[in-house]
Parts: C-alpha cells; structure tokens; sequence
C-alpha cells in the first residue's frame, strides 16, 4: 500500500495549493477544528445547484425525485461508510453537536429518571457535557466521570463500578486535545453489559480512519461533515434502528410527520422522523463527495499517513526543543491521532498562535471546547496542531521554525 | 500584513515579563471583579482599593497572554492615583484607542488624556482579533469601579 503523495494531493485543494503569500504558502494545522475542501467537494456542490437542483421529499416532478434520490444516496453512502446495518440508520443533523443533542435530551426526557447514572469523561468536548448536564438540571440524573491517567488515556481501573447501574455511556472516540484514540469497542462491550446504552463521540475518529460502527458494537455515534472534507451546515448521528425507534424527535414540523389533524400527529418513520423542515440537500451531496474521495485515498492508508506524520512531528519538535515543549497525551503515535496540544515554553498559546500566523502557520489556541479538560491538566490553553492527509513532513518543518522564532521574540 | 513589530513593542514585553502590581490586595477595604475571556480561557482579578474617591492601590490577578497581562500592567500604573471619574476617563480614553465604543459614552468623544506607556497598545488595533486580550482588565476594572460605587 502505497504512501499518500501529499504533494500530488494538495493540488486538490485550491487553498492549500495557492500561490505563496510573501513567499509562504499556507500551513494549515487545524484540521481538528474543521478540515480544508478539495476540488471535488466544491464541484459536486456547485455542479449539483447548478445541474439538478429541486426539492427533496416533496413534489412529484423528475428534477424533484433525482434531489430526493441524491438525498437518500448521501445516506446509503455514509452508512456504507461507518458499516451501518442500514442506510435508514442514519440522520442527518446540523452538525455534530446537533446529533449529542438529540440524543442526550430526547434520550434523558423519554427514558432517564431523577438518579439514573450517565457516565461521560475527563476527555469530553463540551458538546458531550454540556446537554448533559442540562438533562442533570432538568431531571435530576447523575453524572459520573471516567478519570485519565498521567499520559493521558482513560484511566479504565474503575469503570465496572463507574458502570454499576449506569443507564448510558457517552465517550470520545479520540480527544479533540490528547489525541488519544479510545478503545470504543472495549468501553461498548463492558457498558453494554452493565445494561447502558452507548454514545460514541466520533467527530475525531471518523474523519481520520476506517470506521466500522457494528465491530464496535456502540448503539449510536456522532461526527461532523465539515471535520472530513465535507461542507459545513451537516452532521450526522448514526444509531441503532431499535435505538432511533425509541427515540422520540425533538423537532416538529414538515418532512417529520406521517400525519397531522387538528387533534394530533403522527411521525414518519426513522430517520425522517427526525429531520423536520427541509434537509441540507447541498451538503449531503458535498459529504458523498468527500467520502467518495476518502474512500479512494483508502482510510487504512489515512490512518497510516497520519500516524507516521504523528510520529516524525512528536519527534521533531522534541529534538528541536527538548525541555522546552511539552506535548500533552501519550507519547506513542500507536495509542493516538494527529492531534498536537502542546505548551511551549512559559508563552502563551495566543502569543504563540499569533507568531506562527506570520508563517502562515494556522493552529489553534485556546481551550478547544474541553475545558474540564484543561483544568486537569493545569492550563488555561493550549497551543493545538492538528494533522490530516494534506499535511506533510514540511509543513512541521515550517512549524519548527515558526517557533523558533516566537522564543527569540520573547527573548527566552 | 502589519508586523509583528506593531504588537510586540518592547515595552509590552517588559509588562508582560515584569508584571506590575502583580498580587491580591485584601478585600475589604478593597474591592474585587473576575473577569474572563471565554475565547482564550484568559483569567483576570482586578483589585481596586480607593480612599474617598481616589484610587489608591490596584492589584492584578490572574493569567493570560502577554497583551493581556501587559495592558494590564500598564492599567494598574496608569489609575493609581486617579479620581474615579479620571479613571472612568481614562478607560474610555484607552477603548477609544482600541477602537470599541463604550456603551456608556458611545456618543462622547474620548478626552486627550495623555496615554503615557499606554500608547504601545495602539498596535493592538491592527490585530482584531487581540483587542479583547487588550481590553480585557479594563473591562474588569470598570465592574469594580461599579461594585465600588454601589
């Protein structure tokens, strides 16, 4: 299996291939925050509204039922993707957040009693918090935490008594922060043993490696299209058809309903039950788009890419500043993703970001929506670099050198 | 591209290395507000101790970036010793420069108080997205001010 050719593959993506700028191109490390768009997502959006554009689910017209059929398509080819059991066990949400929602309230409301024990993590994104910790405010369920160790991993020594009793386990796939990839299949299997249903935060995990939702034996996940090459405005939330089936919607409306009188209403069936009002058409053509051109660049060889790249830029910037960096998570490239949060040196990740800006070097600095999180490990903010398949050995080179700078800046 | 020359003045770092009125000052006499930059997780304390109407101590709390940490450095110099209307002023002097009107005096034009050491901030302009680093302690500042006269 060959090596992706960075090289080659960023002439896909027009802002990465652009004309340097002061004699810099763009280095952009911020993937994990959302990813860059190639040509074949831009074209197939453009060509789709220009092309064949109509509404979806609605009139009976050709150019209505071919939307429909793109529609639909977009589904079948993302539950492909993640091997769901079927196309009709996939949602399409706003965005990833959107997806937690959903479930974490309309789960909570329909299903969960003052008491009834929700286990999250230290490592969670505020997005896999915050709706439940509404739902604690709300109901009165009990939130319980699984702890990290030093390097970084879920501390697992007591997740049996964490899942005594416990009704749902919500975990990352992969930290937004550590990078650290979680053993999911591990966490499902002894949750769904404790009688709790799984929600598995997949907006780092999918994007970045192959993806199989029945080998993991989760009940539902997240992601995000905008984090995987796809537009913004999408998310997707993959479940169980016996899980969606009781899940009742949170939003009413259109396209959501099998029929509504003066006195009531009845719902579709899953999943459009769960997609009120007129779904974002455009954007499920974009992520087919890119699932298309991940799929032909082969996720295994994503992963590998990004591991070894991983490995040359833990290692790199190590021999570059020894004491003076600290990378946060665990050191073996095996255990993680490309995902770099660092501190370096006593600069702050603001300064920081702002003098790698002059490289045109895009990272991000701040507390990357965890900051439970940063709490745990004495921060404030981080500097985060963040790998994908456009990213090469030279673009850490330029990071190297970027910091650098930032230390004679300040004078350390 | 304004240069990193505009914001890193040398002395902003000397604030940012060399602190100024760094500490907590004991509440009462003084009065205390938290104040935070939600964006960056920057954390600031400002400490106000006034005698009558005069601001007599000011100390700084907290953590942030070397343009938040700075401006507040040069902050706490620059109100001691003021009035509380010359330093609410001042604070409206100093978010004039950084370009945000102040609610409050949105249609007043900032007095010419002389800047002083402040003046290094104006760089900060030039980087939009910095401005609430650098005004970060003043807006703390004025919530104390404000627990002060109430």
């Amino acid at each position: 299996m060959a090596a992706i050719d960075v090289d080659a593959l960023i002439q896909d993506f027009p802002l990465l291939s652009a004309a340097p700028e002061d004699g810099r191109r763009l280095v952009y490390l911020d993937s994990a925050n959302t990813s860059q768009k190639p040509n074949a997502v831009i074209d197939a959006m453009g060509r789709f509204m220009r092309e064949s554009y109509g509404p979806i689910n609605r009139s009976a017209y050709r150019l209505a039922a071919a939307a429909t059929d793109a529609y639909e398509g977009a589904r079948n080819r993302v539950a492909r993707f993640i091997n769901a059991a079927s196309a009709d066990e996939i949602v399409f949400t706003r965005n990833a957040t959107d997806a937690l929602n959903l479930f974490a309230q309309s789960w909570s409301r329909a299903h969960l009693r003052r008491g009834d024990v929700v286990v999250l993590s230290h490592m969670e994104h505020h997005a896999n918090i915050v709706p439940w910790q509404m739902m604690h405010d709300e109901i009165g369920i009990e939130l319980r935490w699984i702890p990290l160790t030093d390097d970084g991993q879920l501390d697992l020594a007591n997740l049996d008594d964490l899942l005594d009793g416990a009704s749902v386990l919500a975990v990352t796939a992969m930290s937004n922060v550590l990078g650290t990839i979680n053993p999911v299949a591990e966490l499902c299997t002894r949750a769904r043993a404790a009688g709790a249903v799984t929600m598995v935060d997949a907006c780092q995990s999918v994007p970045h490696g192959p993806t199989d939702v029945q080998a993991w034996g989760a009940d539902l996940c997240a992601f995000s299209s905008h984090k995987m090459l796809g537009p913004t405005g999408l998310g997707v939330l993959w479940g169980r058809a016996e899980i969606l089936e009781a899940l009742p919607p949170m939003i009413g409306g259109g396209n959501m309903i099998d029929d509504v009188r003066l006195d009531g209403y009845s719902c579709a069936p899953v999943p459009t039950r769960f997609e009120a009002g007129t779904g974002q058409l455009v954007e499920a053509v974009g992520l087919n788009a890119a699932i298309d051109y991940l799929d032909t660049l082969g996720m295994d060889r994503v992963r590998d890419h990004e591991r070894e790249l991983t490995r040359y830029a833990i290692d790199t910037l190590t021999a570059a500043f020894g004491d003076d960096i600290t990378i946060h998570g665990p050191s073996d490239p095996e255990l993680r993703g490309g995902v770099l949060s660092f501190a370096f040196r006593d600069l702050h990740p603001h300064d920081v970001s702002q003098i790698l800006d002059e490289y045109r070097v895009c990272v991000r600095a701040g507390h990357h929506c965890a900051k439970p999180l940063m709490r745990i490990l004495e921060a404030n903010a981080t500097v985060r670099a963040s790998l994908y398949i456009y990213n090469g050995p030279d673009d850490i080179d330029v990071l190297v050198e970027a910091l650098s700078s930032a230390g004679d800046i300040f004078g350390f | 591209m304004p240069g990193l020359e505009d914001l890193y003045r040398e002395i902003i770092l000397d604030h940012y290395k060399n602190p100024r009125n760094r500490g907590q000052l004991e509440v009462p006499p003084a009065v205390r507000a938290d104040g935070h930059n939600p964006l960056c997780g920057d954390e600031i304390t400002v400490f106000v101790e006034l005698d009558g109407d005069r601001v007599v101590r000011v100390a700084i709390d907290g953590q942030g970036c070397s343009i938040s940490q700075s401006s507040a450095s040069m902050m706490s110099q620059a109100m001691t010793g003021r009035t509380t209307d010359e330093a609410r002023a001042l604070l409206h002097r100093f978010k004039h420069m950084m370009s945000i009107a102040d609610h409050d005096h949105s249609d007043e034009p900032a007095e010419d108080i002389p800047l002083g050491d402040l003046e290094a901030l104006q760089g900060v302009v030039k980087f939009p997205v910095r401005i609430k680093c650098a005004v970060l302690a003043w807006n703390t500042l004025a919530q104390a001010l404000d627990s002060a006269a109430s």
